[in-house]
């Protein structure tokens, strides 16, 4: 359809209200902790308190004498109620090893602190976790592996008993003759990086309600997903219900950031109960609980090398990274993989080689946090890039500008490959153009000037930046179905998930754009699979590509046949007639209308009436659209820190960004999506530790040990937008939830290096600690006499 | 208070939104719990349990307080307010109008403790700075704004409620 079939309405681009703000602000949102049914019973786990032990028996018999327990459920009894005890592979590959994933209870031996063993169900939380401390695990501790350092050690003991050893996998990636770029290289520098980054911590833990349907013989389950169709499926599956019987409502998700997507052991065993006993089963997981089981990010210990010449322009990078996996793999290792491939990001660089080990811990495992992996490889490269300029003398800015793809090499085409196997291509956006605008904001070339001043003032300031690139749109497809009923009124149904991004307005700006309605007037659907079949769900920043996309094209369809069905009722030629506000129109006398009320009227059918010919029933679509290239959304950010070498506190003083996330839909959405995600590398940067003692004992478990940014960490932040749109998608929108975030780290290590030049400091670790800075400061000084 | 019976329930009453409320709870129900469970207020959100995230912040008798750390039994002399008290006849606020205007709130499980918190104040320091603002906001966890925009939020009512006054 093109420009002339319809008045256009351009809603997108604006910045529309949200609808589910008023309920939000309100107090009228609905959690899945709010979810109350009569009778239900709550649920309390059984945790293991050792990080790796044998179970020699679960008794139950003192809890369930306390009034109001009802059944403590161990693994022996679990094992009757599902299909298999251990939990399917998320993502199955056949470049995994068997049997990697965790159970649904464990039966014989627990492998990290905080492995559910058994489930006590009571009348209230209170109860359940009353009974929990009665229930007598008889444990058998074995030796604990902590590190990836440990876990390589000769004689090091198992992660689990029955792996054939600490490594999960090894894999290489990379392209070009690396060892003939270092050959004769006039520089080659060497960087060992340490990266942690924690856990997701949305403000709402995790959570859900099973409810037995004795009318229907079915499952209803309420649950804080990303992923709401891949937990139906994989809840029928273990149960051996078919997909029909078993539906999942995610309803208001306080927040994800990649933990809650992945099917968990606890999700399943409450559905089993649910299911087994007939009963409404709730578990709402406490934040201990979280900092326990749900999935984190940690470390990878990266050993690289660069090659470059006397300008700094790179020959070739290569080196090894540890990825520190954790006890079980539920869902593959594309967090290792992502941070492998993302290395070189942005730049052009000729000869790339990286050897990855995942490696098992007695830790909970890792599925991707915000930002996925890409952060780390960011990290890595604009380290690498820093250290030229360092080492050769030259001007940080400009040996990135050396080293990046340019506007005129766009698309670029990288020799490696996205997980799908097809060829990462940059596809648009002026990187360069980027880093000249930001520094000029930040005045880069002034800031010599000040750091002087500063230091005058016994002040210690510094600038530093970094550019990002995050694949978005991840496949393979998003469903959107788009309808208008009898009233008027249009529905959008998506199996993507709405989580506080603003999906939802995104999905109805889409929707009312093709079909010229006010944004207020289209009711969107998600998180619900009675509403759509088939879904993907929330996360690699994909979702307004690809369910964008299929909104897109089913209200396209819809479109197309108000139009059809609106000439066939104006007794008009079809070219004659466009869409305006609700109403097909003549196009040359908009009076000449019928509503879109009448024409599903008609589509409704009256029985023993015939349709008109040739349109069929009804006015909706529903669209699986497959994108074939990942859409690459880039950043550059840049910032102002003070260090106070006494305390090594590091204060981030100002943060300039931009992003180039194609079209906009909702610019005031995608804001928000920067600047979430900034803050929470600031987190990253600075903060964020989950700490284990040498016994894989975790030791940061309140937010009082694990600290996430507060508002007096964070400077006003200056965010600007370029829209080049994305050529491989309709909307030609690139995806906001991640990008955020990625170069954080590496500009704030960039601005703390600058700062603290004079005592020769170089960031390579992250978090950045305060002792660790005196530390080094203390050091340099003691050196220096 | 009487004393009570291992497993016997107390019965206490309290003062929520203006409404009086009689309750049979467990003498260790927290008032957060007691306020969700019992009183089916489920906007005041839980999400730390240990008094660091500020989700779960009302006003006791005015003042600001976790109701993650405070037995309901002990809230039985005060007057609860709860974020469901905040708008008026239906309407929004002038405070939770510029938070949805101005993209205050993502997935909104933090907000409702933020808006009790800058409605104490908005209430107490009319001439509250942005510094003030963050500071008041640093006994709050968000994951999702970074801030920014909760912070623009606060400023926009600070400042048309000055206009408002300086009119007056």
């Amino acid at each position: 359809m093109n420009a002339r079939d319809r008045v256009p309405a351009s809603h997108i681009g604006k910045r529309a209200l949200r609808a589910e703000d008023v309920r939000l602000l309100t107090g009228a949102g609905r959690y899945v902790a709010d979810i109350d049914l009569p009778d239900a019973l709550h649920v309390a786990f059984v945790r293991s308190p050792y990080a790796h032990a044998l179970i020699r028996g679960v008794d139950g018999s003192a809890a369930l004498e306390v009034p109001g327990v009802v059944a403590v459920i161990d693994a022996r009894e679990m094992a009757t109620y599902v299909e298999a005890l251990r939990m399917p592979l998320g993502w199955p590959t056949s470049d995994l090893p068997p049997d990697i994933t965790p159970y649904v209870l464990c039966p014989e031996e627990v492998c990290f602190v905080g492995e559910a063993v058994a489930m006590v169900l009571a009348t209230s939380r209170y109860i359940a976790e009353d009974g929990a401390a009665l229930v007598m695990v008889d444990y058998d501790p074995l030796p604990a592996v902590s590190d990836v350092h440990a876990a390589l050690e000769p004689d090091a003991p198992k992660v689990r008993r029955e792996a054939p050893g600490n490594v999960l996998r090894e894999f290489r990636v990379g392209y070009g003759e690396c060892d003939a770029a270092f050959q004769d290289a006039p520089h080659v520098f060497r960087e060992t990086i340490s990266q942690h980054r924690g856990g997701a911590h949305p403000m709402e833990c995790r959570g859900m309600v099973a409810q037995y349907d004795k009318h229907q013989g079915a499952l209803m389950i309420w649950a804080s997903t990303q992923m709401p169709h891949e937990l139906a499926f994989t809840v029928a599956k273990a149960l051996g219900l078919p997909d029909s019987l078993v539906r999942v409502v995610a309803p208001d998700v306080g927040g994800g950031f990649g933990c809650k997507f992945v099917v968990y052991p606890e999700e399943l065993a409450v559905a089993a109960v649910a299911w087994h006993h007939k009963r409404a089963v709730k578990w709402i997981e406490d934040r201990m609980e979280h900092f326990l089981g749900a999935i984190q990010e940690r470390d990878q210990l990266w050993d690289v090398e660069v090659a470059c010449d006397d300008k700094g322009v790179v020959r070739g990078i290569r080196g090894t990274m540890l990825h520190d996996q954790g006890a079980y793999t539920p869902q593959g290792v594309n967090c290792a993989y992502n941070s492998s491939t993302a290395v070189t990001g942005p730049y052009a660089i000729p000869a790339y080689e990286m050897r990855v080990t995942v490696v098992q811990t007695n830790k909970i495992y890792v599925i991707p946090v915000r930002g996925a992996g890409y952060p780390q490889g960011t990290f890595v490269m604009e380290r690498l890039l820093d250290r030229i300029a360092f080492e050769l003398g030259e001007d940080r800015a400009a040996v990135r500008a050396r080293n990046l793809v340019l506007a005129e090499k766009m698309p670029y085409t990288k020799p490696l490959t996205a997980r799908s196997g097809r060829p990462i291509v940059l596809d648009s956006g002026d990187y360069l153009d980027a880093q000249r605008r930001v520094l000029e904001q930040i005045d880069y070339a002034g800031f010599d000037a000040k750091r002087q001043a500063a230091r005058r003032d016994g002040r210690y300031i510094g600038l530093g930046f970094a550019h990002a690139v995050k694949g978005t749109g991840r496949g393979p497809f998003e469903s959107g179905s788009v309808r208008v009923s009898s009233n008027g009124h249009v529905a959008v149904a998506t199996g993507a998930m709405a989580m506080g991004q603003g999906l939802n307005t995104a999905m109805a700006q889409i929707a009312a754009e093709q079909l010229c309605v006010p944004v207020e007037a289209v009711q969107v659907i998600s998180g619900d699979t009675a509403h759509t079949s088939m879904g993907v769900g929330g996360f690699a920043s994909r979702q307004t590509v690809t369910a964008g996309s299929s909104v897109h094209y089913a209200a396209v369809a819809v479109a197309a046949k108000l139009r059809k069905v609106g000439a066939i009722m104006l007794k008009m030629d079809e070219s004659a007639v466009c869409l305006r506000d609700g109403t097909v129109c003549a196009t040359d006398d908009p009076g000449r209308a019928v509503t879109y009320s009448e024409i599903a009227r008609l589509l409704r059918g009256i029985p023993g009436y015939d349709l008109p010919p040739g349109v069929g029933a009804g006015l909706e679509a529903t669209i699986h659209w497959e994108p074939t290239d990942m859409a690459y959304a880039h950043g550059f950010h840049a910032c102002e820190v003070e260090v106070d070498i006494v305390t090594g506190e590091v204060r981030v003083l100002r943060y300039v960004a931009t992003h180039d996330s194609g079209t906009l839909i909702n610019p005031m959405t995608a804001e928000g999506q920067i600047h979430g995600g900034i803050v929470h590398g600031i987190g990253n940067a600075l903060f964020e530790c989950m700490r284990y003692d040498d016994q894989a004992q975790p030791i940061s478990t309140t937010f009082a040990d694990y600290l996430l940014t507060t508002a007096t960490e964070v400077p006003p932040l200056e965010i600007s937008f370029t829209e080049s749109p994305a050529p491989s998608n309709p909307l030609g929108v690139k995806g906001v939830g991640e990008a955020g975030t990625i170069p954080v780290t590496a500009a704030i290590a960039s601005a703390i290096d600058d700062a603290l030049a004079d005592f020769r400091i170089r960031v390579s670790r992250v978090p950045v600690e305060p002792v660790e800075l005196v530390r080094q400061i203390a050091a340099h000084e003691q050196a220096a006499g | 208070m009487k004393k009570l019976e291992v497993g016997e329930l107390a019965r206490i009453s309290l003062c929520v939104n203006g409404a009086q409320h009689a309750v049979s709870v467990e003498p260790r129900t927290t008032l957060g719990d007691c306020l969700r469970n019992d009183l089916g207020l489920t906007g005041t959100h839980l999400g730390c349990e240990h008094g660091v995230c500020g989700a779960c912040t009302v006003h006791v008798n005015g003042a600001t307080a976790r109701s993650c750390l405070m037995l309901a039994a002990q809230a039985q002399r005060y007057e609860i307010h709860t974020v469901e008290s905040l708008a008026g006849n239906g309407e929004l606020n002038d405070l939770q109008q510029a938070f949805r205007e101005l993209h205050g709130l993502q997935c909104g499980f933090c907000t409702p403790g933020i808006l009790m918190t800058l409605t104490e104040l908005l209430r107490d320091m009319p001439e509250a700075t942005e510094e003030d603002v963050r500071l008041a906001l640093s006994g709050h966890i968000c994951r999702c704004t970074g801030y920014q925009n909760i912070v623009a939020a606060a400023m926009r009512t600070l400042e048309s409620r000055r206009a408002v006054h300086e009119r007056a």
